[in-house]
């Protein structure tokens, strides 16, 4: 029997545990001398007022999309992902090899491309902790948190030995020919009496990545794999009963979520810094954990989470802008965020049924 | 590399190794009574600030000390409640504490102190100075021990020796008194330490308190003993390294002395020398940074030796009803 009815579960729970998160935000707030009221104010205004603002809320929106529907399709199969981070990092070196060493005629060709190598090193990344998890049974969170650190150390080396140009100081590969330059906002819906989205990172591969939301969504509820995935993660002795390999779905909902996590170079190394720098996921591999929890693994509840989640990056920048609260804020909110969706789920959770199953008994 | 060099690697490699030593206990005691805990990093990072800030405020170290193990242990308690009272998924309660610390040490440093998130350095009675041992002095002419005594062995912060005394004490407790018996019962058979009518919530706590006071002590010794104050981040990845010596110990105490040693070993190493030449081999410095991760994937995937885990290991216990 249902203890409470299906809205409940998927709008009213998330909605108690963000107000919950919100709530104790705002405590913090208080807690270093600050108002909550003109913070969320000055957030507001400087993330969704003027639309340089939204460029930045759906740049940063870009990167959770991607890292959010990462984790959230290992979820179905339940396997947590927390590599995110280590499979952007080597997304943004297939990005670049792609970029710098084929010839691209126009960028079009070339975010094609470089797609599907930073896919591909994503994917890459993932498959040696997936291919443990399923034939050594060696814990999927363990390994993928090791390779965020192997990849950190990978790609340190990789920049600084072979990638830099020489005589150059900072650790960065050259700049990307500007035949492979993505169209910004700015560019797309900028006219000379109209200037939209001026200076913002925003480009065109927020498109992609609401393409990648659809993509998932026909995946999970409209296809054999994504049932197959489904029902590995609700019960692996019945998946098993009805023929479904575990090994293969695991590896199989590893690569695609890792390929996922590396498409968010896309964005960063491509559409941004147009050259792969050190540290050029910034935590969003982390984010997506956050992201997926609060869009309780469906692609438009992730697409909601990670335009909140953009514009508290944007807004958490504003803030340290022009107050004294840091930026570290935000990493505060998200942790609330992950603890109140995540880890104590069951604390609004119980209350809530027991209310729902005593209204029941009350009508009947 | 001469025997000076050598003496000199080997003593940071004790003091590198000692925070690593003390959080991969912590998470032997959890781990073993079937609590996962991937926030051993973000309780270490919150002892790390609040010992800093306490001992920069007061000017005792041994305040500091405390504080700090008060903030860990507050986490500690989140835990508890996420992953034994509420039942949640103790991976996802440990990435939340991780990043509840770094945002919240760094926002309470600034309220503060105003120094771009750092506490300011400690000098004196702010920091745990290095005890030097009976004897060291007049025995450092004796030809090899007596340098390896007097360097080596004397010489560190109290913490350091402490985090090798709890070496056999976590041995003696886990194995050899009723208490570690039914801690490492609530790991395996959960269900069995119900039967005997033994609370396993109350062992859960209890091992997840251990945790946070074994984390606080390795906090605070970052911060007031191996640095001298607080610094964002300052972890950098320590927590984990923990864990992954926690694996490659296979979940047992002296094995785990050994495992941050080696890794203790490795970071020495890679902060001494850049590039290693090894006869025309060069290793790069990252190789270094990456092989503490790399082992552990190696051990992991069960090449040398199978790492198994306490069976109940991240699993909430259900009463039966």
């Amino acid at each position: 029997m249902d203890k409470m009815p299906a809205w409940a579960d998927a709008v009213l729970v998330p909605l108690i545990s963000l107000i919950l998160a919100a709530l104790l935000s705002a405590l913090v707030i208080i807690a270093i001398g600050e108002s909550p009221a003109a913070a969320l104010k000055l957030m507001v205004e400087g993330a969704l007022m003027r639309s340089a603002g939204w460029g930045y809320t759906l740049y940063y929106a870009t990167n959770f999309i991607f890292t959010g529907l990462a984790v959230s399709v290992a979820f179905h199969a339940r396997l947590f992902n927390i590599g995110g981070e280590g499979q952007a990092t080597l997304g943004g070196l297939g990005v670049a090899l792609v970029v710098l060493y084929l010839p691209w005629p126009h960028w079009s060709l070339a975010l094609v491309g470089a797609s599907l190598g930073a896919a591909a090193f994503g994917a890459l990344w993932a498959l040696i902790p997936a291919f443990l998890q399923a034939k050594r049974g060696s814990h999927i969170v363990i390994t993928t948190i090791m390779f965020n650190f192997i990849a950190a150390a990978l790609l340190n080396y990789v920049l600084v030995n072979l990638l830099k140009p020489a005589g150059a100081m900072d650790p960065a590969s050259a700049l990307f020919p500007s035949a492979t330059h993505l169209p910004t906002f700015q560019q797309m819906f900028s006219s000379a009496d109209a200037p939209l989205f001026r200076g913002a990172p925003a480009n065109i591969s927020f498109f992609l990545a609401l393409l990648a939301c659809v993509a998932v969504w026909l995946l999970i509820w409209r296809t054999r794999l994504g049932y197959e995935i489904r029902a590995l993660g609700h019960s692996e002795s019945a998946a098993r009963y009805a023929g479904i390999s575990p090994v293969r779905i695991i590896i199989v909902t590893m690569l695609i979520s890792g390929g996922l996590s590396g498409m968010m170079a896309v964005n960063t190394t491509m559409g941004e810094s147009e050259r792969l720098v050190m540290n050029a996921t910034e935590g969003a591999g982390f984010i997506g954990i956050a992201v997926a929890l609060m869009g309780r693994n469906h692609p438009f509840g992730v697409l909601l989470a990670a335009i909140l989640f953009g514009f508290l990056y944007q807004g958490g920048a504003e803030l340290a802008l022009w107050t004294s609260i840091p930026r570290e804020l935000i990493v505060v909110i998200q942790a609330l965020v992950i603890l109140f969706t995540g880890a104590l789920d069951n604390m609004v959770r119980m209350p809530l049924e027991k209310l729902f199953l005593s209204m029941r008994k009350g009508s009947t | 590399m001469d025997f000076l060099t050598l003496l000199q690697v080997l003593d940071s490699t004790v003091r590198l190794a000692t925070p690593l030593l003390l959080a991969c206990l912590a998470g032997l005691f959890s781990e073993r009574a079937g609590i996962f805990d991937i926030g051993l990093e973000g309780k270490m990072l919150m002892a790390a600030f609040f010992s800093a800030a306490v001992a920069s405020l007061t000017g005792s170290v041994w305040l500091g000390l405390l504080a700090g193990i008060t903030g860990s242990l507050v986490l500690s308690g989140i835990h508890g409640l996420a992953s034994i009272t509420f039942r949640g998924n103790q991976l996802i309660s440990g990435v939340a504490i991780n990043f509840l610390a770094a945002g919240m040490t760094v926002l309470i440093a600034q309220d503060w102190f105003s120094q771009g998130g750092r506490t300011p350095s400690l000098m004196g009675g702010g920091r745990f100075n290095d005890i030097t041992l009976p004897f060291a002095d007049a025995l450092s002419d004796v030809p090899i021990l007596g340098p390896v005594y007097a360097q080596l062995i004397s010489g560190h912060s109290i913490l350091v020796y402490v985090a090798f005394a709890c070496v056999p004490l976590s041995w003696w407790i886990l194995f050899r008194t009723r208490f570690g018996l039914r801690l490492r019962a609530v790991g395996e058979a959960p269900e069995a330490v119900d039967t005997a009518g033994v609370s396993v919530i109350g062992l859960r706590y209890a091992a997840v308190a251990i945790c946070g006071l074994l984390c606080g002590v390795a906090g605070a010794y970052l911060a007031t003993g191996l640095q001298a104050g607080f610094v964002k981040d300052m972890t950098a990845g320590r927590g984990y390294i923990a864990l992954a010596a926690l694996i490659f110990a296979k979940w047992r105490p002296w094995y785990a002395l050994a495992a941050c040693l080696l890794f203790g070993l490795l970071q020495a190493v890679a902060l001494r020398y850049q590039n290693i030449d090894l006869g025309g081999v060069i290793i790069p410095v990252q190789v270094m940074d990456a092989l503490p991760y790399i082992l552990t994937v190696v051990i992991l995937a069960g090449f040398v030796g199978k790492a198994i885990p306490p069976r109940a290991g991240g699993e909430p216990y259900v009463k039966e009803r």
